[in-house]
């Protein structure tokens, strides 16, 4: 069974529809690929995954249930799913370690010294083992992403969306956040990435979905997707790209 | 050596300095000259520059200024609470609580638009008329309350938009996490937002200082009023230069240090 189910997810902004009836499943373990050029919903989709924005029409059900249905309470699904976003989105006023533990002790109720131990693991793990008492401002882009992710790891998420999280980054940063991507799939977490670093799409993803103007015009195992494109636009987007 | 530019530079600075030195002493040479000549200079200088009653009176003067200090000292922790308080009240989104959120905007809408010294005068003359009993109708309390409610409307503004100028990506950083909308404001929104705006709420306690002078028209022997008492004692207005001198000696460094803080925080954010 899907963990996570879309079914004709519809979504306007005033009167622009943004996503205009995506079908999706993602399954526990899996790495999905959200690319397509900008403005094609690959960002407003995870938001909606993520219950940033209700969807007008159509549902997401995760694990069986219905978390599209309007008045559902956000926070419990926003506990299980994590999200990085392109900017970070770092807590400036706070170090990364207290960036990191804010959520889980407020939600979980966990105390500091309880919780700190596994926090500095993460953050040893992904590098940032002599960072983590540092603020935001003091930290290179690829640090600052890796800090958010490792944020919203502190929360044990089953699935984690990454919006185009190195978009933002100096191409000589982009690798140490891939690593950490390659690092999460190898130890089975469940993904939905949208991005622009076709080469990781093509090495790592189970399924690519390719966006075009709020829908899935084609979706697959990278080989095919990459080597050998259905769609006449599919097309034209990888030769542009690649 | 000095490079072709340098050498440029240094004369344009020097002769600029020159220039600038230059006009500031006719302008300081123009007021000593001729401002004497004027016809009254004499009776001026007697009643308001006299040294001899400002040596008499400074003391006094300076003793009833630690009233309004005493004053500006318990109204100041009230108002930034209060100011928070309706801020936060202002940005409320539960319909259940839209009553708050109402009277937090009727609050700010009506103090900000009245004249301080007239909530000064409806409530420090207003409530004592109950006939409350003894502490109750001292004009302390209720000129104190006039303060509070007109300064925390300020503050509160001050703070909303404190908060409005917080990107939205902090909000939905925080939500993502799975916090709630009331964490989110209490340990993301609420700490920058009143971080950024410290310098333009520094110049409202400065403007508070000011304005516990207004106090004096309905009783307390603050210092614009001892001043008053001492002219009237003395038939001559150089006590009020004097408390004119006291109020600056705090209000300069205080706003000097207030532009500080903005100029550090615009450079910072730049």
């Amino acid at each position: 069974m899907p963990t996570l189910s879309l079914k004709n997810v519809r979504k306007s902004f005033g009167g622009n529809e943004v996503l205009r009836g995506i079908d999706l499943d993602i399954t526990t373990g899996q790495m999905i690929c959200l690319i397509g050029a900008s403005g094609s919903g690959k960002s407003t989709l995870l938001r909606c995954l993520n219950l940033l924005e209700p969807i007008d029409d159509g549902t997401i059900t995760l694990d069986g249930t219905d978390i599209s249905e309007p008045g559902f309470d956000p926070q419990p699904v926003r506990q299980r799913i994590g999200m990085v976003f392109q900017s970070y989105n770092l807590f400036p006023h706070m170090t990364a370690m207290d960036n990191a533990m804010l959520a889980p002790r407020r939600i979980h109720g966990h105390n500091r010294a309880a919780l700190e131990p596994r926090i500095a693991e993460l953050f040893t793990r992904f590098g940032l083992g002599d960072r983590m008492q540092h603020y935001p401002d003091q930290l290179s882009g690829g640090q600052q992403q890796r800090v958010a992710i490792v944020r919203a790891l502190a929360m044990r998420p089953e699935i984690m969306l990454f919006d185009e999280i190195t978009s933002a980054l100096d191409p000589e940063l982009v690798g140490e956040v891939l690593d950490v991507l390659r690092q999460l799939r190898a130890e089975g977490m469940t993904m939905v990435l949208a991005t622009h670093e076709m080469g990781f799409a093509r090495e790592l993803a189970d399924t690519v979905c390719f966006l075009d103007q709020g829908r899935i015009l084609e979706s697959g195992p990278p080989s095919q997707v990459f080597g050998a494109p259905q769609e006449t636009r599919t097309r034209a987007f990888l030769s542009r790209v690649l | 050596m000095p490079t072709r530019r340098q050498i440029f530079e240094t004369r344009q600075r020097r002769r600029a300095n020159l220039i600038a030195a230059g006009s500031t002493l006719a302008v300081v040479l123009a007021i000593v000259v001729f401002v004497p000549m004027a016809p009254g200079w004499d009776r001026v200088q007697r009643s308001f520059f006299n040294g001899e009653v400002f040596a008499k009176t400074f003391p006094g003067l300076l003793e009833a200024f630690l009233l309004d200090i005493a004053i500006f000292a318990w109204c100041a922790p009230l108002i930034a609470a209060l100011g928070l308080a309706v801020a936060i009240a202002r940005d409320l989104r539960t319909p259940a609580l839209y009553p708050v959120k109402l009277a937090a905007i009727l609050y700010t809408d009506i103090f900000r638009g009245l004249p301080v010294i007239l909530v000064i005068y409806l409530i420090g003359f207003g409530i004592p008329g109950l006939g409350l009993p003894r502490p109750w109708n001292s004009p302390y309390i209720w000129g104190s309350l006039a303060l509070v409610l007109v300064y925390s409307a300020y503050v509160a503004e001050v703070i909303r938009s404190g908060i409005e100028s917080i990107h939205e990506s902090q909000r939905a950083a925080a939500l993502s996490l799975g916090l709630s909308p009331s964490d989110a404001m209490r340990f993301v929104i609420l700490p920058q937002a009143i971080r950024r705006v410290v310098p333009a709420n520094m110049n409202l306690f400065i403007a508070l200082q000011k304005d516990v002078a207004l106090l004096s028209f309905i009783g307390p022997v603050e210092i614009f009023r001892q001043a008053g008492v001492y002219k009237s004692l003395l038939a001559n207005f150089t006590p009020y230069v004097g408390a004119a001198l006291i109020f600056l000696a705090i209000t300069i460094p205080a706003t000097r240090y207030a532009d500080h803080l903005m100029n550090r925080q615009r450079k910072a954010r730049s």
